[in-house]
């Protein structure tokens, strides 16, 4: 790493402080990488999300056995703000469409691609990759089962990234579990915070 | 350029469409770029591919 990047948490907080992440999708990716942007000084997110909190989502999303029947996107934020008081979430119970995801990203600095459906994930892509192409997107591709740790990796193209295995279906044999289900989350904060703290402001 | 990777194919022009069964893309759900330009699935057999070019192929894969 080169020096200039070599900064102290205290600068680290303040360089992101006003940056805006949007999280499309808040399930196991995006409830576990908006924990972590928020862990590291990120207090400004937009949420998006349709879906209520089942039993079934505890073994890898980022809520709690008191919280099922809830929609997640209103659950994330409480969970959010319980790590900072002080953070600010625009939380949106919408099923995104093109025109809602280009209306309520506009202004985010990242987006963050936390989808579980194939075809919600190309639709979002293609959307920011035809609509908005200067907009940064970091997806999670790749995620189901357990173990092969080191086939899991980020690769760039242009200003999209991608990390996951890129290869790993979720289906009855490979269902989605916390940990490689939050190994990409993190991996997907973590080029979040990669990109803002290199950007040169 | 496939995919940040160099390739060689023996061809002086091919189609996206014809990238994809040359190197046996069958996956139903795929995004593909020319030089970092969207292309649909719709243009992807007249979208020409020249030698040079940066072209990306995308599966995509539920779970999340």
């Amino acid at each position: 790493m080169e020096d200039c990047y070599i900064m102290h948490f205290g600068e680290i907080k303040e360089k992101i402080k006003d940056k805006v992440i949007g999280i499309a999708g808040c399930g196991g990716l995006g409830s576990n990488c908006a924990i972590a942007l928020v862990r590291v000084g990120i207090i400004r997110l937009i949420v998006a999300d349709f879906d209520c909190i089942e039993e079934s989502n505890l073994n890898r999303q980022y809520y709690f056995i008191n919280q099922v029947g809830r929609k997640k996107v209103y659950a994330l934020k409480d969970n959010l703000m319980a790590v900072n008081p002080n953070v600010s979430v625009d939380a949106f119970d919408i099923r995104l469409t093109p025109d809602l995801i280009l209306k309520i990203y506009k202004d985010c600095d990242v987006i963050v691609e936390a989808f579980d459906d194939a075809e919600d994930k190309k639709m979002i892509i293609e959307t920011i990759l035809d609509k908005m192409p200067d907009k940064l997107v970091v997806s999670g591709i790749g995620l189901a089962g357990w173990g092969d740790n080191n086939s899991i990796h980020t690769s760039q193209y242009g200003n999209l990234y991608i990390c996951g295995d890129n290869i790993k279906e979720v289906n009855e044999d490979n269902p989605p579990l916390a940990p490689r289900v939050g190994i990409v989350a993190n991996m997907q904060a973590n080029q979040v915070l990669e990109i803002l703290l290199k950007e040169r402001t | 350029m496939l995919n940040n990777r160099e390739e060689d194919i023996d061809m002086n022009q091919l189609t996206v469409s014809e990238l994809l069964e040359l190197k046996k893309f069958t996956f139903h759900l795929i995004i593909t770029k020319i030089n970092g330009r969207l292309v649909k699935k719709e243009e992807r057999d007249s979208a020409i591919i020249s030698d040079g070019d940066e072209v990306i192929v995308l599966h995509m894969i539920s779970g999340g």
